[in-house]
């Protein structure tokens, strides 16, 4: 079967070629037969990547170990819902999911355009079919997903205990969908500048690709958060490693470019800058990927260095370059009919907002990268910790939030100072009042830089709801309609606008539990034993007694043995348990013994959230099995020759003795506040976006009515 | 004003913050930066206070755990040269002896003593390949 899957990804590639070639004819030529052989043979890539994944998948299903890539990512014992994400755990296995999206994404496109933009989908259809060809290349030419082994093993060696989460197996096709989803607006914007159709055309239709593109970025980047915060045993969401900063500046220039094409489809402005805008988008989306996949930065993930490191910064040179020299051939066509009219309008605010998300974007990427650029300055490698970034962007984000308040209710042009008055009175009012609660019932003070996110927060939700209260008013004026229908047809005829609204509320939600954790979050680490308390905040906590299971921990990832321990916490009359614990998985390392290798192999914190909307209590455990170690050798050298199920009883009494006897332990305790809202934030972002990137009723409307125009227009001229 | 003098000073105004922007970038970003270097570099040349970043391979048989205390020795990645590190705080998961990490922490009379929480361990080899994102 692997043979049949390479043969798909080699066909697959010459497919990519032959669509690249016959679409540049076909628009060449005015061929129209080529332009549309060449969108079929997209579609037909994309079927041999669903087929190719399906053998894949087949393989990780059976537990095929003839196929490498099954060998070394899945067991067995390995649970099934891991064994079907393993694919992308791996760097061949990802690259084929990379692929396989883009042809579905391109696909998608080129149906739903194939009755428009004659002029621009053939050069975008290239353009796609060559990034494709690129992960094709990639594949077939140095990380096949089907290389076999000659000699299969009896066991695979099973995917990476660190990756068994559920947010990690959906974290990954979630950020490849929102890289993939920003190629098509950045293909349509170089077939534009090619077929210099620079009007808004090319943003009409790939807008709701790069909404649906930066949401699934977004809800990536989220994920990979949330995964860090309830998997990772040290309790924070992020840490300004390289990766997360690679997956966080594609999304930063994308949301600066899902506002900016605003601005040039209602003024015709800005179109130099969108280009730029989406050029860098997808650049820095491969930017991202090379990072992951060079390991030319230390951090976490940089999993050993890689064979593909050298091609994908060849790639990334040539889009560069390419992009370059074709905006600059093109800046004639470029230049906008329209000028700033004033500082006080929509537009301005637009661009502010721009230019922040741009200078964040800066900041993150010197900070990246700031090791190499040390080593080329200074000749000595240094780097930049979680601080300086604080430091840096915390002003940054709070000027973003503020603008975001301010921004979406200006009128376009200019605004009159009554019109700001209007606009701002009540919700300066609440931010008044809010700041005055906060200093009098709140220790918010104590931070004044998180005070202010605060007051923004309730500057943006209530600007949102003042102008979502407003906009029903007049509806129910008009209408006579009831609050609540309203209200829902307020927001089903005005989606792209309430919508927005609503992602502001999101981010600026989440940004409140972003300050309000970093700021107010009280962490102790102590070593004790049962029996013994502490204080974590405003919790007293006691280690009330040791756990230990075999085969059955709770997150089912697995984990032959799990030690924790139960935690009873205290705050005035409440007063729950919390049962943090540890998976220990099997070291295939010989040396390890035969019953020390269950002990000595890769650990993972399973960690305990106790999660409330006004505060999370956290906690993960660290149990110390140094004390087993004697009895484990001894056990190593005794029954090095015993069978399986003698072992299996040494390894169980080992385990109770650790019940029984437990030596101290380590425990992390985090009182966290608000650290909750993060993520409902995130899921208000969500709900928003989906509501601005659905199709409103008009719309579908309008595309029916000009489709039965077309056909009678059609039956006409016939007669 | 008239419109284009006008343009002019927003275009100064724009430049001005990005320079400023530049300057505090490159500024804080060196005067906040920490030195990587291995054992053998800092060695042979550390300055008492200053930050460093230390990377190398864990000794075999050089982990002691002591309550809350951690120590162990770094040796380079292909050479002899060692230092003796303490530390406190969490460990991460894939620590071992023998395998590469990173710690920050100051030279302090021969012995590294490390910043609270930030030993960094590279993965091990059985999964090169693995990854979690992107």
């Amino acid at each position: 079967m692997a043979g049949v899957g390479s043969a798909c990804l080699l066909v697959a590639l010459l497919t990519a070629v032959y669509a690249a070639a016959v679409s540049l004819y076909g628009v060449r030529t005015g061929n129209r037969a080529a332009v549309v052989s060449g969108r079929r043979a997209i579609y037909c890539m994309a079927a041999l990547l669903i087929g190719a994944t399906a053998i894949l998948q087949s393989a990780f299903l059976r537990s095929d170990f003839s196929f490498k890539l099954v060998a070394d990512g899945s067991s067995t014992d390995t649970p099934t819902f891991y064994k079907v994400t393993a694919m992308w755990a791996t760097q061949d296995g990802s690259l084929l999911l990379w692929a396989l999206l883009m042809s579905i994404f391109s696909s998608a496109v080129l149906f739903l355009t194939r009755r428009s933009l004659r002029a621009i989908a053939p050069y975008a259809t290239a353009v796609l079919a060559g990034i494709a060809a690129f992960f094709l290349l990639l594949m077939i030419g140095w990380e096949n997903p089907f290389t076999t082994l000659a000699n299969p093993p009896i066991e695979g060696a099973g995917l990476n205990p660190l990756l068994r989460h559920p947010a990690m197996m959906i974290h990954p096709p979630m950020l490849y969908t929102g890289y993939v989803g920003f190629a098509i607006p950045f293909a349509f914007a170089i077939g534009a500048l090619i077929a210099r159709r620079t009007g808004a055309d090319w943003i009409r239709a790939t807008r709701r690709f790069a909404l649906i593109a930066w949401t699934f970025l977004g809800m990536g980047i989220m994920l990979g958060a949330l995964w860090s915060y309830s998997e990772l045993g040290w309790g924070g969401y992020w840490a300004w490693d390289p990766v997360e900063n690679a997956s966080l500046m594609p999304w930063l220039i994308g949301t600066a470019f899902i506002h900016s094409i605003m601005v040039q489809e209602k003024r015709g402005m800005l179109k130099i800058w969108n280009v730029s805008l989406v050029i860098a988008t997808f650049v820095l989306a491969l930017l991202g990927t090379f990072l992951v996949r060079s390991g030319i930065l230390d951090s976490i993930h940089a999993f050993g260095a890689s064979t593909i490191g050298k091609q994908f910064l060849i790639f990334i040179g040539i889009v560069v370059a390419g992009s370059a020299v074709l905006v600059i051939s093109r800046l004639d066509d470029l230049r906008s009919k329209a000028r700033l009219d004033s500082l006080l309008s929509r537009e301005a605010f637009f661009l502010a907002n721009n230019l922040v998300l741009v200078g964040l974007c800066v900041v993150i990427f010197w900070g990246t990268f700031f090791p190499l650029i040390s080593e080329a300055l200074s000749g000595q490698e240094a780097s930049v910790g979680p601080p300086w970034f604080n430091r840096l962007v915390t002003p940054l984000a709070l000027v973003l939030v503020a603008l975001s308040a301010i921004g979406p209710v200006l009128p376009w042009r200019m605004v009159s100072r009554g019109g700001i008055a209007r606009s701002f009175r009540i919700p300066l009012a609440v931010t008044g009042l809010t700041l005055v609660v906060l200093l009098a019932f709140t220790d918010a003070a104590d931070s004044p830089l998180s005070l202010v996110m605060f007051c923004l927060t309730a500057l943006v939700l209530s600007v949102v709801g003042q102008e979502v209260v407003r906009g029903a008013a007049a509806r129910r004026i008009v209408s006579g309609d009831a609050w609540p229908r309203a209200l829902a047809q307020l927001i089903a005829r005005n989606r792209r606008r309430y919508g927005g609204y609503l992602v502001h509320a999101g981010i600026a939600v989440l940004f409140l539990g972003v300050a309000a954790s970093s700021a107010f979050q009280e962490q102790q680490d102590v070593r004790i034993s049962p029996g013994d308390s502490f204080r974590a905040g405003g919790y007293d906590i006691t280690y009330e007694r040791a756990t230990a299971a075999i085969g059955s921990d709770r997150a089912g990832t697995g984990a032959p043995i799990s030690f924790g321990a139960i935690l009873t916490a205290r705050r005035g009359e409440e007063s729950y348990e919390l049962h943090p614990s540890r998976n220990f998985y099997p070291s295939q390392d010989v040396a390890t013994g035969p019953i020390g290798r269950f002990f000595e192999g890769e650990a993972t914190s399973e960690v305990d959230v106790r999660w409330g909307l006004r505060r999370d209590l956290w906690a993960a455990v660290r149990p110390d099995i140094g004390e087993l170690e004697p009895a484990i050798r001894e056990a190593n050298t005794k029954f090095a020759d015993s069978n399986d199920d003698v072992q299996a009883l040494v390894i169980a009494a080992l385990v109770k003795r650790y019940r029984d006897n437990p030596p101290p332990a380590s425990f992390r305790v985090i009182d966290s506040p608000l650290v909750s809202w993060i993520w409902i934030g995130g899921a208000i972002v969500l709900l928003g976006a989906t509501i601005a990137i659905w199709p409103s009723p008009e719309t579908r409307l309008r595309r029916v009515t000009s489709i039965y125009a077309a056909r009678l227009g059609k039956e006409l001229s016939k007669a | 004003m008239d419109p284009r003098r006008k343009r002019k000073l927003r275009l100064f105004v724009a430049l001005s913050a990005a320079v400023l922007l530049a300057g505090a970038l490159i500024y804080t970003s060196f005067s906040a930066s920490t030195q990587a270097s291995t054992p053998s570099d800092l060695l042979a040349s550390a300055e008492p206070g200053r930050s460093y970043e230390l990377t190398g391979k864990v000794v075999s048989d050089s982990v002691d755990k002591r309550g809350e205390r951690l120590t162990f020795e770094i040796r380079d990645r292909d050479g002899t040269a060692k230092v003796p590190v303490t530390y406190e705080g969490v460990v991460p998961d894939p620590f071992r002896e023998g395998r590469e990490v990173i710690v920050s922490g100051t030279l302090e009379k021969g012995k590294f003593v490390a910043e609270r929480d930030s030993l960094i361990t590279k993965c091990p080899s059985k999964f090169t390949k693995d990854d979690k994102s992107t």
